[in-house]
Formats: structure tokens, sequence, C-alpha cells
């Protein structure tokens, strides 16, 4: 498959990237790892004019520990994110997070910083970010902004990014003590995307989870919150199980996931329940130190 | 919407060892020339929707899906294709003997590209398990060989490539 005719830049830093926007006038593409825009331009059902390819962008890949924060640039690829010891260390989430997005071969070439542009509800970084509360450097010609992963996935494939604008870098917050994380994913077969997925991220203090974020991938237009879940979870004692499973299952709550090949609303409902109360525990078992088994949950059942 | 024909750019790739100097149109894959402009046809095209990695090779040594990219992204790259495995004398790569020894191919569509994804295994400090293998080729499909003999070709390459390697032999 070809895709239609186009024009190609290679650029050599951001800037150079939203000068190539500007002049394309809507008619350019940025191109990262090319995993999701390159089929789709093959199909034909984008037909950029400019492709502007941000690869040879000198830096853009590094994920670094600078000033209480994690930053990652735009270019990391998910391989990289992956085998990143500092993640592992400070928010494995991210790391169990690239693992589970398509295979070892995309994951060499896809970026964290497209995955998160492409704004895809089935990608998985969204939900990521949001339960991460994530910033988003973006840059263009009046400058650079931070904007919060809650407020740049907009709708189906829209973000905050305005049309000159480059998504350079993400940043983190360093976790607190007692911080634990985990993304855990339900896919048909590897390198499907999800049929349901649920980042979690706890803070637990003297035997007691002191706050909770959730966040659900692909069970709706945009990455979804689930506050009533989070409420429910802050007080409860880390050995209680049974209390844990019971309050993220409000995840469940008031959302819409739409019937398609894999599987229908009723079903989607449940699933993001039961996800919901693994993530949680797996997130706290971290949070405890309790690596061993965070690791033997990771194989068998959902990723 | 004009069409205005496409400025062709120039690139330098070295694949297999060798320098080619090429003029490529932008939308020309990196697949369409290795096989078609440098006539390597051993790379396959299965799916053509980066799902099946029949297509793979090694960019600067990593393994990727060449239906998904442009020629053009690759200039000052480092290929490798299953044309480059086997020793110019024609002694076959470990990886390539294994898959001979076990049986790890039928009708040979995947071969390529199983072999080209497997490659990074050899270079591990441990020798990988067998759900390790099994998650590095969980982006090529096979339809003949229900993978086990795949598999145990790894295993048994990548067995081999650790104990040549070990200081007591
Ligand atoms: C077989 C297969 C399975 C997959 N499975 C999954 C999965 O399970 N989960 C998942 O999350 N994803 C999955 N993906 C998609 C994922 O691999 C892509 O890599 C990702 O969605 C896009 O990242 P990219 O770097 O490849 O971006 P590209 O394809 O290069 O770009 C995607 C879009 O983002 C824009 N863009 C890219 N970089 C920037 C930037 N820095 N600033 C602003 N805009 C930018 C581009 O213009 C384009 O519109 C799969 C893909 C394939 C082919
Ligand atoms: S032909 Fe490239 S992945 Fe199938
Ligand atoms: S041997 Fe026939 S597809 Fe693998």
């Amino acid at each position: 498959m070809y895709p239609a005719a186009f024009e190609y830049v290679a650029v050599g830093s951001f800037a150079e990237a939203s000068e190539q926007l500007a002049r394309a006038a809507g008619e350019g593409k940025l191109l990262s790892g090319g995993c999701s825009l390159i089929p789709l331009m093959k199909l034909r059902l984008a037909e950029p004019r400019l492709l502007i390819d941000l690869n040879r962008v000198p830096g853009a890949a590094g994920i670094i520990a600078q000033a209480g924060e994690i930053r990652i640039g735009a270019l990391a690829r998910e391989a990289d994110v992956e085998a990143s010891a500092l993640l592992a260390a400070s928010w494995p989430i991210l790391v169990d997070t690239s693992a589970v997005i398509a295979d070892p071969l995309v994951r060499n070439m896809g970026t964290i910083g497209g995955n998160i542009a492409h704004a895809d509800p089935a990608n998985d970084h969204p939900a990521t970010m949001l339960a991460l509360g994530a910033r988003f450097l973006l840059s263009g010609a009046a400058g650079t902004r931070e904007v919060a992963a809650a407020d740049f996935f907009q709708d189906l494939f829209a973000t905050a990014l305005g049309e000159d604008e480059v998504l350079t870098e993400i940043r983190i917050a360093a976790p607190p003590p007692g911080t634990g994380s985990a993304y855990l994913k339900y896919e048909r077969q590897v390198g499907d995307f999800a049929v349901a997925a649920v980042a979690a991220v706890v803070v637990v203090a003297d035997g007691r989870i002191r706050s909770a974020r959730l966040a659900l991938t692909n069970a709706g237009p945009v990455p979804l919150r689930a506050q009533s879940a989070e409420v429910a979870l802050a007080g409860l004692r880390v050995d209680d199980g049974a209390g844990m499973d019971e309050a993220a299952a409000l995840a469940g709550d008031g959302i819409q996931p739409w019937a398609d090949l894999r599987g229908g609303t009723a079903y989607k409902v449940d699933l993001v329940r039961g996800l919901a109360g693994r993530a949680v525990r797996r997130a706290v078992a971290r949070a405890l130190g309790h690596h061993e088994l965070s690791a033997a949950a990771a194989h068998g059942g959902p990723r | 919407m004009t069409v205005t024909p496409a400025r062709q750019h120039r690139i330098t790739v070295t694949v297999n060892g060798e320098s080619h100097l090429a003029a490529v149109e932008p939308r020309l894959l990196l697949v369409h020339f290795l096989r078609e402009d440098l006539g390597l046809t051993g790379t396959h095209v299965g799916c053509d929707t980066t799902s099946c990695g029949a297509c793979t090779v090694t960019l600067d040594g990593r393994p990727i899906k060449s239906c998904t990219m442009f020629a053009v992204q690759a200039d000052g790259g480092e290929i490798t294709t299953i044309e480059g495995l086997a020793d110019p004398d024609g002694t076959l790569h470990p990886l390539q003997q294994a898959f001979w020894d076990e049986h790890g191919l039928q009708c040979g569509y995947c071969t390529p590209g199983m072999l080209m994804a497997a490659l990074p295994l050899l270079d591990l400090d441990e020798r990988p398990t067998d759900a390790e293998i099994r998650t590095q080729i969980s982006g090529n499909l096979c339809r003949c060989t229900g993978y086990a003999n795949i598999v145990r070709a790894i295993a048994s390459a990548t067995q081999r490539a650790h104990a040549e390697r070990a200081p007591d032999g």
C-alpha cells in the first residue's frame, strides 16, 4: 500500500518543527515513531502534504530525574521506557504501560510523545498520564506552555495541541514516600489494543491508603478518572483486600464503554470493576515494597 | 489539490555492511527500497499493516518492521537483513543453523522476520527463558509451525551463544 505523495523534511529542533507546521498551514504532520501515522497514511486516511520528521532532533529522547521531577523526552521509545531503571524505581506504572503496548518491534519505534499526542482512546499512556497527574510541555511560535494531562485530552483524537505546537516533554513529580503504582491491561491477544485497562497510583502511610488516583483506558472518548473509587479507597487498611476490591469496583459506575468486537458494554464495565481492584492491590503491594508479589502477579492473567 | 511530483531525497544507508547511495521518493517504504531497489527479496511483506513481522530487519541493531518506516528515514543508518546473516562462504549463522536443526520452519514465509526479531536475544548477558523468547517474537506471526519448534530453535541458538561466551566454555 502506497501513501499519497508528500514532501519530507527532517528537522533539527522543535522550533524548526513548529515553523514547518506553520508553513504547511494545517497540511503538515509530525512524524515520530510512525506506528500510528504511517498505517493511516498507507490506508490514505491521512494524506499530509508535508511530513515533518522529529526523529533527528538532538536530546529529545532522554529520561532523567531533575528538579524533583521525572522528565521524559517526547521522542523516548517505548522500549527505552520499558528498560529504564530510573522509571522502574520511581514510577513502575510507566514500565507496565510501555511493556503492554503493541509488540517489541513496534516498541523499538513507537514513542511516548506520539502515543500521547495521537490521543486514541485505546492508547495506553493517556490514562497513565492522568493517574500520574503528568504535565506536558507544548512548544510553538508563541513559546512554550505547560498543560496538565487532565486538560490535554479533549475528545477522540483531539487534544489541546495548537496547529503549530509540538509536544516536547512529559513532566511528572517524583513519587512521595509510600507511593505505589501499576497499570493493568486486559487484551484479547498480544499486540491488541485494550479491551479495558486501569492505571492506579496510591500513597500508603501507617498501614492505610492515604490517597489513590485511578484512570481508565478505552472506557470513553478520552481517558477517565474514577473519582468515586478514589474517595472510597482513601483510608482503607492495606491488608483489607476485600475492601479495596469493593471500593475500586466503583470505577465501573457511570462509564459507558462502547460495544465493539472486543465486547459489549456490560461486559466491559464488569471488566473495569475487576481490573481496578487488581491494579490497586498491585500498586499497594509495590508501595509496601512487595516486589516479588507484583512480579509474580505480572505473569498469567491480564498483562 | 494539485499534485506536484515529490522531490527525491538522496540517502546513504549501509545494508549488510555495504554502503548504498540512492535517490528515493519520500513515500517509498523501507521494505520496498530493500526488495525492489536493492533486490534483497529475503525481507517479506506479509500483512502490510504492522502486524505480522515478516518484514523485520534491524536498524542500528534494533529489530523493526520495515513496512512501517520510509526509506528516507533510514538515511545514515545501518541495516541488516536476512541476507546479511550467513557468512559470505555460505556458512549459516548459528540462529539459521538452529532453525534448520530444530525444524523451526515449514513454508518459510515468516522465517526471515523471526530470525531478525530473535537476533538481539543472542547478545543478552543471561540466557533468555522460553517466556522471554515468546515475548520477543510476539510481533511475528507464523501460520505453519505452531511456534513450538521456533522457540526451541531460538533457545538452542541462545544456549550455544551463551556457552561460547562463557569464560570456561
Ligand atoms: C500492531 C500495532 C499495535 C499497537 N498496539 C497498541 C497498544 O496496544 N497500545 C497503544 O497505546 N498503542 C498501540 N499501538 C500504537 C502505538 O504503537 C504508536 O506508537 C503510538 O500510538 C504513536 O506513537 P508514534 O511515536 O508511533 O507516533 P506517530 O505514528 O509518529 O504519530 C502519531 C500522531 O501523533 C502526532 N505526533 C507524533 N509525535 C508528536 C509530538 N511530539 N508532538 C505532537 N504531535 C505528535 C503525529 O503527527 C500523528 O498524528 C499499536 C500500533 C501497532 C502498529
Ligand atoms: S508486512 Fe510489515 S508487519 Fe506485516
Ligand atoms: S513457516 Fe510458514 S508462516 Fe511460519
